[in-house]
């Protein structure tokens, strides 16, 4: 390093400074992506559609697995009487068993949004 | 537990957070640098961060305390800490980033275009992020206490001035190594002692951790009360009393106490023959030991609601917790954060996997922890009981070094985010000495409140900040990003009913204003309405003033949802270089 270099100045980042922040409303300018013209908003709903059903299907599989199992555990003391859920079956579904499952679920629904945005970019910039 | 180690273990994790600290101030030196760095942090290091900063001491110490209390329905903690990123993942993370808030009031005025519910915004996440300083600065104070018998408003002061050093020198882009150097230490630091206490345990015939029964000594105790307790007996107990019960004064002779309620002053040592029952703690409503409200309270209907009130809140109140929310400023751009999240999800999802065998070793190694009330020291006091000698010693002290670790990433992070929130909305005028006294600011509020109300029972502010955050922040996320009609009246009305009312029916229950029965256990666990009471006002509100939807409602809903290089690109670029 050069003695003539001059150290840059020093500062702290927290966030852009909000009088300079650029007003929203315009930014997307090409007409396929526009909300402003008929077909960019056809577009971006279908986009937005098609993602909400990724997450959708995500959220239900959390709850379907893992949002269910406190009734699991309820259930057949409330219906047969007296009978519980044995406690290494409790310990091994919460202990473990939920966190390959919902790491499984959150990469399904990564790939699936991916695609979703690949499709899209392939439509708009395949005309 | 051997004092040196354990304060040698502390001084070496401080001394590293400074040190590292100082390394990443070295590499970004520049606004720049900052942008630049921050897309090209390599989503391992980034996803490492932000795990870091979310595993807090409550991870570290508390869930294995409340296991050995309670069981394995505590696990519902840890599982929710985890989903909760999953939701995260779903519904916010990719938008969240490509808005380019940096923190959630910056989310609200770009999505409403309105000061007003950026302001109010502003408030909740000072809010909140204070509510969850709070415990992590008291439960410092009681780890270093339990660990070196320092007063126990030193460990919350000296997470204070470490933090706030840290955070005030180097801001966001040092903070960052550090909390990634802090993941990976908190991992090791349960992982090595767990293979070895569970060596030891296998060595030991593998006893079982029973939690059906009152937990049964295996040896010879004493158990000296610090904080007076009540405790239940089911069947009269032979014990060796030094000290008062029931107020009348013991002096080490066996007595044997009939079943019902006692009272042991603080003070008094109790002395077990092997083999007999730890006797219950009789649940006073507020546990200040404890990190996290225990579920059980009367029948299963409760317990049943108490379950699902925990899961609401931490399955939705994930992502509006100040310190998670900034850190997607840091991906550099939506398809990254998608992919940082799935890392974090990872990686939080393993650590996980450790404290409950703490908890379980707990119960069978270390019971009379339930009776005390130091539930939390489990995880702390085990490698001395199990392993013992020095190994045990350097593995507790390799444990108290983790568990300070879990408590200045945390606290850094929240420091962080409210410093930020405070110079941009608070403070006068902005800069980077602004940023530094902001910085102060942040920490100095929850540490008056921590070193005043020091026996108030605020721990459980941990669950609470969760509630809230689920009752305002989740539906002003959600709604902001996936529905057009959201106005700003309407917002401000969720945030308010929602988070309002989840805010004043815990503080309500703390304060002793709920009647016995089910009103208690809906104030006390209040996701279950105020989630969707939240999610309600925001949409009626918002339908009945439907002029005020903002005009740029549907280009920020393009700029959200659309892949960065379709929506950044310029519309001739043949034109640019």
């Amino acid at each position: 390093m050069t003695s003539a270099a001059q150290p840059p100045r020093r500062e702290v980042v927290t966030g852009v400074p909000r009088g300079t922040r650029r007003r929203p409303g315009h930014a997307p300018a090409r007409p396929e992506t526009d909300e402003q013209t008929p077909a960019g908003a056809v577009h971006v709903r279908s986009l937005m559609r098609s993602q909400l059903r990724a997450a959708l299907y995500a959220l239900g599989t959390l709850v379907l697995l893992v949002g269910t199992l406190p009734l699991l555990f309820v259930l057949p003391a409330a219906v047969l009487g007296s009978f519980s859920p044995s406690a290494p079956f409790v310990w091994a579904v919460l202990g473990a068993g939920v966190y390959p499952l919902m790491w499984l679920t959150a990469r399904r629904y990564v790939r699936r949004a991916e695609r979703n945005e690949e499709d899209f970019t392939g439509l708009v910039e395949g005309r | 537990m051997n004092q040196t180690y354990a304060v040698a273990a502390v001084a070496c994790v401080v001394l590293a957070t400074v040190l590292i600290g100082a390394l990443g101030l070295r590499i970004s030196r520049t606004t720049s640098d900052f942008y630049v760095a921050s897309r090209t942090v390599n989503p391992g290091l980034n996803a490492a961060a932000i795990s870091g900063e979310y595993l807090s001491a409550a991870s570290f110490l508390g869930i294995a305390g409340l296991v050995l209390l309670q069981g394995p329905d505590m696990l519902w903690y840890p599982v929710g800490y985890t989903a909760g990123y999953l939701v995260l993942l779903v519904l916010v993370a990719a938008p969240l980033r490509r808005s380019g808030a940096y923190t959630l009031s910056d989310f609200a005025e770009a999505r409403l275009e309105s000061p007003a519910v950026r302001r109010l915004a502003s408030l909740f996440v000072v809010g909140v992020g204070w509510l969850y300083l709070l415990p992590q600065l008291q439960g410092a104070g009681l780890t270093l206490e339990i660990l070196t018998g320092a007063p126990d408003w030193f460990g919350g002061v000296l997470v204070a001035v470490v933090v706030t050093g840290a955070v005030a020198a180097g801001g966001m882009r040092s903070i960052t190594f550090v909390q990634a150097f802090q993941y990976w230490l908190k991992l090791t630091a349960l992982l090595v002692p767990a293979l070895f206490l569970l060596a030891a345990w296998a060595g030991d015939d593998a006893p079982r951790a029973r939690f059906d029964a009152p937990a049964v000594l295996r040896q010879h105790t004493e158990v000296r009360v610090d904080d007076t307790v009540r405790i239940d007996l089911d069947a009269p107990l032979s014990v060796a009393v030094a000290g008062t019960v029931d107020g009348i004064r013991h002096e080490g002779r066996q007595t044997t106490l009939e079943e019902g309620t006692h009272r042991v002053e603080s003070g008094t040592t109790l002395t077990f023959p092997p083999g007999a029952d730890i006797p219950e703690r009789a649940s006073t409503g507020a546990d200040p030991a404890g990190w996290s409200q225990p579920l059980a309270g009367g029948g299963d209907g409760y317990q049943l609601y108490a379950t699902y009130g925990l899961i609401l809140a931490t399955f939705l109140g994930t992502m509006g917790l100040p310190h998670v929310a900034v850190r997607f400023y840091t991906s550099p751009n939506g398809r990254a954060a998608r992919r940082t999240t799935l890392v974090v999800l990872g990686l939080i999802g393993a650590f996980y996997l450790l404290p409950p065998v703490y908890g379980a070793l707990g119960r069978i190694y270390a019971p009379e922890l339930a009776l005390t009330g130091d539930a939390d020291a489990a995880v702390l006091v085990l490698p001395e009981r199990m392993v013992g000698g020095l190994t045990g010693d350097l593995l507790g002290a390799l444990l108290a070094g983790g568990a300070f670790a879990a408590f200045l990433s945390t606290a850094s992070g929240l420091t962080i985010s409210v410093a930020g929130v405070l110079t941009q909305d608070v403070l006068p005028s902005r800069g980077v000495r602004h940023f530094r006294l902001a910085t102060v600011l942040a920490m100095a509020v929850p540490l008056a409140v921590s070193l005043v109300a020091a026996d108030v029972p605020v721990a459980d502010a941990v669950g609470l900040a969760f509630a809230v955050s689920a009752s305002s922040f989740c539906p002003l996320l959600v709604l902001g990003i996936w529905w057009r009609r959201l106005t700003p009246p309407g917002a401000a009305a969720g945030l308010v009913t929602g988070g309002g009312t989840a805010l004043t029916a815990v503080m309500a229950t703390r304060a002793g204003l709920a009647p016995e029965g089910w009103p208690h256990t809906l104030m006390a666990w209040p996701a279950v309405w105020s989630v969707p009471l939240g999610f309600l006002t925001m949409i009626l509100v918002s339908l009945v003033t439907p002029r005020h939807t903002p005009p740029g409602a549907a280009a920020i809903l393009t700029r959200l949802h659309l892949p960065e290089d379709l929506a950044a690109r310029p519309p001739c670029e043949g034109a640019r270089r």
